[in-house]
């Protein structure tokens, strides 16, 4: 089937123009139920046109920071303001925002006609223009045929198109998407993904986006807001947030990393003209090309992705720094990627993930190969958080 | 496990333990004779009887006008009451009033109808017609509110989010997507309360004057001069109406359960 793309998409970086007015900005938000802060003095800006997701564990307080835009929810304190306007007191049927459910939430006593029509018709607009705006959001989301039929007889892949075509039909200024995709399984989930962003760019429309699903935040997204425990660890775009993560707590949480603990024996700035830290992790020297405010003795940790760690059963030419000698103590065959687990000398073990690159079945190194571990300068990071 | 053998004989025990009264009872609405012992020979008279007797008619009349209003006006209160209880996670005085909203099933209903009478006598109301209604309405909306309560406990509140995050007002909201979602269980209410106003003797008696005799008095008064086959042939209607009602309730829930099972498999093949 021939899909347009559209067009290209165009670096998009509003966040780091100083002129740009933020579209949705919650400004030192905290919420509390009972004694349960929820929400901690968080504040954000969100830009128009922007793909923005929230991302965190269960319990974090992402849902609880979209319901508050959505109007479900009144921060206890602080203020939301959206284009400028204070959005607080006003009830949910009168903001500019509508939200795609996680449980699709589809009126099982309507067809889907119907539903996509509900919210057009509560804005008294003529017989006419909803037929049109309906049938153009069924087109959007290849459900022509389905019109008459109701959520009941849909499957869980096209109940979700529903919803979404129910939540854009309005054209709102933003979109709030509730763990989306998350019940669809994971072929249907990678496509609709896709799908998101081609109407989100098509639409010219503002999406927040909730979802634990790092996977799905990194594809998706322009901006990643990681949140923990009611509070914002980290904004910004997925690339920065997986390759200079600013705390252990983002590493771990954003796809596959080795951390170890270890202590600052050369702060940056000492070797000239590139600042270098080097790190003792209990016996392993590591070297880091970054500028970091540690100091001598500080205890800090050491973050390497395991596709940046070089594995091999030869000696590295220099094997005193950046370079780790273990045996492979397991192997995990992804199909794309290989992972090896190599314990080290003193048990700590560390993750090395390499391209399977050859149809090869056997692979030239298997459990129990002594191997070298290396890595260069600019692959790890320090972490000081 | 061994699955247990399935016994004709228990079973048969069981429907007669259940319905010989009522079979006895039907049977001898058709009796010719007027002993209502003594078989005498199939004869419709007493319908002919019973539908010429005026004072039971008038009370048929009095008794399904009181079952209709106050069934609807308790359903009405009921389901206020059982969206009270469900959405309002929290306000004073909840557990005094979910409490008490369950306690006029427990109550004696002689003590629910002595009470109902001490008022009316105390703020001067002439009993009768409406006094009744006002009786039955306030122990039938119980049962409603429990009947919409349940259904209320498993429905998904973001049908009604969606609802007003699409611009429609909480109140329209409620007519739109709650009330058509919950309406089986309010028809239900309604249905338990009909019935349970239709066959109340007792606060009906405590609560009622004169001119606004409902059936289940009338039959009653009637009985202790002696059991006519009039009254045989009365209550042969009503349990032919009841049985009507309950047949027609289960063919009901059947197709929509048949509805749903077809709908699954469209949505299987839908996927496909």
């Amino acid at each position: 089937m021939a899909k347009s793309l559209g067009p290209v998409k165009r670096k998009f970086e509003p966040w780091n123009d100083p002129t740009a007015q933020p579209f949705i900005r919650f400004e030192n938000i905290t919420k509390k139920y009972g004694d349960f802060i929820a929400v901690s003095n968080l504040s954000l800006d969100i830009y128009e046109r922007e793909f923005f997701s929230l991302l965190g564990p269960s319990g974090c307080g992402k849902t609880t920071l979209m319901r508050m835009l959505a109007g479900f929810e009144e921060p206890t304190e602080g203020r939301i303001l959206l284009q400028g306007n204070d959005i607080s007191g006003v009830p949910p049927y009168r903001r500019p925002t509508n939200m795609m459910f996680q449980s699709y939430a589809l009126f099982p006593h309507m067809t889907v006609e119907k539903n996509i029509a509900f919210g057009l018709e509560q804005d008294k607009l003529s017989k006419g223009e909803i037929e049109g705006r309906v049938q153009e959001m069924l087109k959007l989301v290849k459900l022509e045929e389905f019109a008459k039929r109701k959520p009941g007889q849909l499957s869980g892949g096209q109940r979700q198109r529903v919803a979404l075509a129910r939540s854009l039909a309005k054209r709102p200024k933003v979109l709030l998407l509730d763990e989306p995709l998350g019940a669809l399984d994971r072929k249907l989930r990678e496509e609709t993904q896709f799908e998101l962003m081609d109407i989100q760019h098509t639409l010219g429309l503002t999406f927040l986006i909730v979802t634990h699903d790092q996977e799905e935040a990194m594809t998706v997204s322009d901006r990643i807001a990681v949140m923990d425990k009611g509070v914002i660890v980290q904004v910004d775009t997925p690339a920065e947030i997986y390759e200079a993560p600013n705390s252990r707590y983002v590493a771990d949480f954003i796809g596959d990393i080795n951390i170890m603990e270890g202590t600052v024996v050369a702060p940056s700035g000492d070797v000239s003209p590139q600042p270098v830290v080097t790190l003792d992790c209990d016996g392993l020297i590591v070297a880091v090309e970054q500028d970091c405010a540690a100091k001598h003795g500080d205890r800090v940790a050491f973050a390497i992705r395991p596709e940046k760690v070089r594995i091999s059963p030869d000696q590295p030419a220099d094997t005193s720094v950046n370079a780790a000698y273990g045996e492979v103590w397991d192997i995990g065959y992804l199909g794309d990627f290989s992972v090896f687990l190599v314990s080290l000398s003193d048990g700590r073990i560390v993750r090395a993930a390499q391209a399977n690159v050859s149809r090869l079945v056997d692979r030239p190194i298997t459990f129990g190969d002594m191997v070298w571990l290396s890595w260069p300068r600019d692959a790890g990071l320090v972490l000081t958080r | 496990m061994k699955s247990a053998r399935f016994d004709p004989v228990v079973l048969t025990l069981g429907f007669a333990f259940l319905y010989i009264p009522i079979i006895i009872l039907v049977v001898y609405s058709f009796n010719a004779s007027r002993l209502v012992t003594v078989w005498g020979g199939f004869s419709l008279q007493w319908y002919a009887a019973m539908w010429s007797n005026q004072g039971l008619m008038d009370a048929a009349w009095v008794t399904a006008r009181v079952a209709v209003l106050s069934a609807t006006i308790g359903t009405v209160f009921g389901t206020m009451a059982a969206l009270a209880l469900v959405r309002y996670s929290r306000f004073p005085g909840k557990t005094l009033f979910s409490g008490m909203i369950y306690a006029p099933l427990v109550m004696p209903e002689v003590i629910t109808g002595l009470s109902l009478l001490l008022l009316f006598v105390a703020v001067n109301v002439d009993r009768g017609f409406w006094t009744v209604t006002i009786a039955h309405t306030t122990f039938t909306m119980c049962y409603v509110a429990i009947v919409v309560q349940s259904r209320l406990l498993t429905f998904d509140r973001s049908l009604e989010e969606a609802a007003l995050d699409l611009g429609c007002p909480p109140v329209k909201t409620f007519f739109k997507i709650t009330l058509p979602l919950i309406l089986p269980a309010v028809l239900a209410g309604w249905m338990l309360a009909f019935t349970l106003s239709l066959d109340d003797l007792v606060i009906a008696s405590f609560t009622t004057g004169p001119g606004a005799t409902t059936l289940p008095i009338k039959i009653y008064s009637q009985v202790r001069l002696g059991v006519t086959p009039e009254i045989n042939a009365i209550c042969t209607i009503l349990i032919a109406l009841v049985t009507i009602g309950v047949v027609f309730a289960s063919i009901a829930s059947k197709r929509s359960e048949l509805r749903r099972i077809r709908d699954e498999h469209v949505a299987l093949r839908g996927s496909l």
